[in-house]
């Protein structure tokens, strides 16, 4: 690795940047520098680290699967358990930090946009613990398929937006997120809710997810007395595979395997493979790999898991890639759904549609790598996915 | 010098304020889009936005989203606007700026891009999330081809973004006349003048506003104040309304911008040079 650190003017090699219209690139300055003098305020870090510990639930806890490894006959399947943490996934790590920011900034109104509806659960969250005007940009087919988490939202007081523009999903949520940054900027600070976007977003919410891959370093020397050998991750826009990865980074032989929504198949519209199916481009601020056609325009996505469902990665994903220091594959509905059904049975754990992809990896691989160390990211539980499956049930069952 | 630079000296020694006209290319089909763009230069137009359509543009309000998911539909692309340019040169001196997003740019190629354009008779470009940092080819590739390259300034722009504004945009300058996306308002914010004259001590360039422009009496109001207005939406609205009276519409929004003899009421002020 050359660098994991971004540039000044938020690069990751040729990826990253700052790709907005000229009224927010003074807003990204102001929010930029405010967290640059917040890392370095040991005050600030003492209340984030407070409130992750006593409101949010950190540590959590890095649990060996044994009936599920036992089951497989193959790697030791360790799983980091952010489904535990307060709201039920990973976001709240990032949501914390970035209300702690906007609150520096004397910014009352907070805006965001939510796909799988676990991040506007997480930042209508933090709203209501500081205080702060919340509105949620969703787009109208995950607010379908998500009802449970709108439905949080809107008892946690945020205002929740329907998105009816283009595949009325993430991507859709996030533009309309920035028409009303644009509109609102003096006021207003926008929660993005992973790591894409423009600099300084995918460094920031890197950084307050990086606890993730921190404490389950620590947790499995402790536990294994060594590295693992393998660490995999869904990745949607990659927050939490990025929190989890980056601490491991410079441990060169710690395996990163990043795992993609593959959708229905392989055709350009069925599903959210990034980097089998894209190229690079610049999609909502950032320069990354993307699901384009031959004029740039961006593609449909399909994913049952909502969270994945998303045109393009965070731009340090693609960095990662390029240099060939993360892999990233692909699982497709019907084996993230399996997936789902194989940890809920063996261990008791019903995981997030967008977590069962990287489940289901751990579940291909494992056989095949006896004696190998396995550290799942479970970002987050799924209460929010008994609809979808529901309707699997009978499919499930023949899996 | 560029059509775009013989425009705002023309627009000087006549002491009138200009009419930028904004439209998406390839709404409502591809085949319409020169005939409207002629409606609209016969209307009082001195300069066409030609906006080439991207399916996520985040600076623009609903008007001008639908119009370029019609554009899209009905199969317009960059090279198809390209096409169209070419078509409009055929009969038409009126200087044309590409108005677009990077993403479509970027998968066409700069050097393809500012080569083609050229050739098709395009005048500059304004890329709306390209911000100065990263304008870096794109602007030394337009140069060379002899392109002016537009960028925006905005009411949240520090002195020292609008320094690095003025030293990378040739032709005019577009300032946005408040934080928001395109669309139509009820009236020119108050955040329109300040930027006028912090943009003046950082520039000779001439200058633009847009956003919001909607009415003949906000192009009244901004008559005189700087070297043009920018209409956009109400424009597409009328397209998408009833083309027919496009040229009726530009007209009467150009009117304050002309006394009855066709001259200027007033001059100019600022150092065009």
């Amino acid at each position: 690795m050359t660098s994991i650190q971004p540039d000044a003017g938020g690069h990751f090699g040729p990826y990253g940047g700052r790709f907005v219209p000229e009224v927010l690139m003074s807003p990204l300055d102001e929010l930029q520098q405010t967290y640059a003098t917040a890392k370095d305020d040991p005050a600030f870090q003492a209340e984030l680290d407070h409130l992750l510990k006593t409101y949010a639930g950190r540590p959590t806890p890095l649990y060996f699967a044994k009936r599920l490894s036992g089951q497989l006959g193959g790697a030791k399947i360790y799983i980091k358990r952010e489904d535990l943490l307060h709201t039920g996934a990973h976001k709240i790590n990032n949501c914390l930090g970035q209300a702690l920011l906007a609150r520096r900034m004397g910014k009352k109104r907070i805006i965001a946009e939510t796909g799988a509806g676990q991040h506007g659960v997480a930042s209508a969250t933090v709203c209501a613990l500081f205080g702060l005007d919340c509105t949620v940009y969703m787009g109208e087919e995950d607010m379908r398929r998500q009802r449970l988490n709108v439905f949080r939202m809107r008892l946690l007081g945020a205002t929740v937006v329907p998105v009816t523009n283009g595949s009325r999903t993430l991507k859709d949520a996030i533009s309309e997120a920035m028409r009303d940054w644009v509109t609102n900027v003096a006021t207003t600070h926008y929660l993005l809710g992973s790591a894409l976007g423009a600099h300084p977003y995918p460094a920031m919410v890197r950084d307050f997810h990086r606890v993730i891959g921190l404490e389950a370093r620590a947790q499995i020397l402790e536990t294994e007395g060594r590295l693992p050998d393998v660490v995999i991750a869904c990745v949607g826009g990659g927050s939490n595979a990025i929190g989890i990865f980056h601490p491991f980074i410079e441990d060169k032989e710690v395996k990163l395997i990043g795992v993609e929504a593959g959708g229905r198949g392989p055709a350009l519209g069925s599903h959210a493979s990034r980097f089998a199916g894209g190229s690079p481009g610049v999609l909502q601020g950032t320069h990354s790999y993307l699901l384009q056609d031959n004029d740039g325009q961006i593609a449909l996505t399909h994913s049952v898991s909502a969270g994945l469902d998303y045109a393009s990665v965070g731009p340090e994903h693609a960095w990662l890639h390029d240099q060939g220091r993360a892999e990233y594959c692909s699982c497709d509905d019907e084996h993230a759904i399996a997936g789902a059904l194989t940890l809920s049975r063996t261990e008791g754990i019903i995981p997030a549609l967008e977590s069962a992809h990287a489940v289901a990896e751990a579940i291909r691989l494992a056989p095949s790598h006896p004696g190998k160390v396995f550290i799942v990211n479970l970002s987050g539980r799924g209460d929010k996915d008994i609809d979808i499956y529901r309707e699997n049930l009978k499919q499930m069952d023949q899996a | 010098m560029t059509r775009i630079a013989k425009l705002f000296e023309k627009l000087r020694e006549q002491k009138r304020t200009g009419m930028i006209a904004y439209l998406t290319a390839g709404d409502p089909s591809p085949d319409a889009t020169p005939a409207l763009v002629a409606a609209l230069e016969r209307g009082g137009a001195d300069l066409i936005e030609l906006g080439v359509p991207f399916s996520d543009p985040i600076a623009d309000g609903p008007v001008i989203q639908q119009a370029g998911d019609r554009a899209i539909k009905a199969g317009t692309n960059l090279a198809r606007v390209l096409h169209i340019a070419a078509e409009i040169r055929k009969t038409s001196e009126v200087p044309l700026l590409l108005f677009t997003y990077l993403n479509p740019a970027l998968r066409f190629g700069f050097e393809r891009l500012a080569r083609e354009a050229k050739a098709a008779g395009i005048d500059g470009c304004l890329l709306t999330d390209v911000s100065v940092e990263e304008a870096g080819d794109y602007v030394k590739v337009m140069r060379e081809a002899g392109l002016d390259t537009v960028f925006l300034a905005a009411p949240t722009s520090t002195e020292e973004r609008l320094k690095l504004v003025a030293q990378y945009s040739s032709g005019f300058i577009y300032l946005v006349s408040r934080t928001g996306i395109t669309g139509e308002q009820e009236s020119i914010s108050g955040t329109a003048m300040p930027l006028v004259q912090r943009m003046r001590a950082h520039t000779s360039l001439p200058l633009a506003m847009g956003f919001g422009i909607s009415t003949p009496a906000h192009v009244a109001s901004l008559e005189g104040k700087v070297e043009a207005v920018v209409v956009g939406s109400a424009i597409v609205r009328q397209i998408e309304a009833d083309s027919s009276r496009l040229e009726e519409f530009m007209r009467d929004l150009s009117r304050p911008l002309l006394s009855p003899d066709g001259a200027s009421r007033s001059a100019v002020p600022g150092t065009i040079s």
